[in-house]
């Protein structure tokens, strides 16, 4: 099918010290998503446009940017449905340092999953038995829910409390540590915890949503830090269950 | 204070003022529904330990929780240092107290 009509973009170019938006005429095409725009404008208009991106099929998480004001994976995002009058403003995700152009610095984000203690401690060797855990156990229902997190950083980039509060862990951290605190293989719970009530932590959440709102993958992380407030506050009152760690 | 004691402190007062503010509501309602005069309310809060705990934990409880609202308001979209935003919480906290606490002296005092 010929392109029927030429879409205004408008890309943020530039560095850490600051840029501006450069507008492209891109043609329109059937079933087009962003990261084909992105794509199109690297490949015909502008060759030093620097993005990132990997698997295309909304897997990795590194396609992630602001589409009209949005963040969104670009590569599961069809254009079509987000265009605004059309019109397509294409920046680098909100609360997140820029390399170049497109591409931010994503270091901040990772550093405060290590803060929020988002790695799995296990206490099992070769020689352990494979622990029974039900499906049906509360704690592995509120683990599910919050384990398909890929890392994209949308939910980073929706929260206005990392915009206020930089020294905030932020929704993808927190949502994490949710899920290692209801796994009962991990041996760090208590350190966890009070890492995740240190200075910048769950407690900075205003349960505003942004996060819930904008997850591409219908994750709820406000939901998961409400349940690591509970979880701190009923250790302080004794009313949790003893753990070993 | 860390942010968690803060939070704890915000939450506990809350807590508490949940049912104070319904009940001070009530006793509105009560005193203007009934058309009590000045004298009459006094009469019945003048030397009353109970109307001085109520009300006094209800100021407390207050200006507990206000002053930690106003602080987050004043670090996230006021932009203060924490140490600003820490010293005038403080302020709002000694200030909601002492008018509080002298409000409640005037009707509960003998």
């Amino acid at each position: 099918m010929q392109p029927s009509k030429a879409l205004l973009v408008k890309v943020w170019r530039g560095d850490a010290s600051g840029g501006r938006l450069a507008e492209f005429d891109v043609p329109q095409q059937p079933a087009q998503t962003v990261l084909d725009v992105v794509t199109w404008i690297q490949r015909y208009a502008d060759p030093g446009l620097s993005y990132r991106f990997a698997c295309r099929v909304g897997m990795c998480g590194s396609c992630a940017m602001m589409v009209n004001g949005v963040p969104r994976w670009t590569c599961r995002t069809h254009v079509n449905k987000v265009l605004d009058d059309g019109r397509l403003t294409i920046e680098p995700l909100r609360n997140l340092p820029v390399i170049k152009d497109l591409a931010c610095d994503m270091s901040e984000f990772f550093d405060k999953w290590q803060r929020a203690e988002g790695r799995f401690s296990g206490i099992s060797t070769r020689a352990s038995p494979v622990a029974e855990i039900s499906p049906r156990d509360a704690a592995r229902r509120n683990a599910d829910a919050a384990i398909e997190c890929i890392n994209c950083a949308i939910c980073y980039a929706a929260c206005d409390q990392v915009a206020w509060q930089p020294e905030y862990l932020g929704p993808a951290a927190l949502n994490r540590a949710w899920s290692l605190q209801n796994d009962a293989r991990d041996c760090r719970y208590e350190s966890r915890l009070r890492a995740v009530t240190a200075d910048g932590g769950c407690q900075q959440c205003h349960s505003q949503q942004g996060c819930a709102a904008h997850c591409p993958n219908t994750l709820n992380p406000t939901a998961s830090i409400a349940g690591l407030k509970r979880m701190a506050t009923r250790r302080l009152l004794g009313l949790d269950e003893q753990h070993d760690d | 204070m860390t942010e968690w004691r803060l939070y704890l402190a915000q939450r506990a007062s809350a807590a508490l003022l949940a049912p104070l503010v319904l009940l001070h509501l009530g006793v509105m309602i009560y005193a203007i529904h009934g058309g009590l005069t000045a004298d009459e309310i006094l009469a019945r809060t003048r030397g009353s330990l109970l109307w001085g705990s109520v009300y006094g934990l209800f100021v407390a409880a207050a200006a507990v929780h206000a002053a930690i609202g106003l602080r987050n308001i004043l670090l996230e979209w006021g932009r203060l240092r924490a140490s600003w935003a820490g010293v005038a919480a403080w302020a709002i906290f000694a200030g909601l107290l002492l008018a509080g606490l002298r409000a409640v002296a005037a009707v509960v005092m003998p």
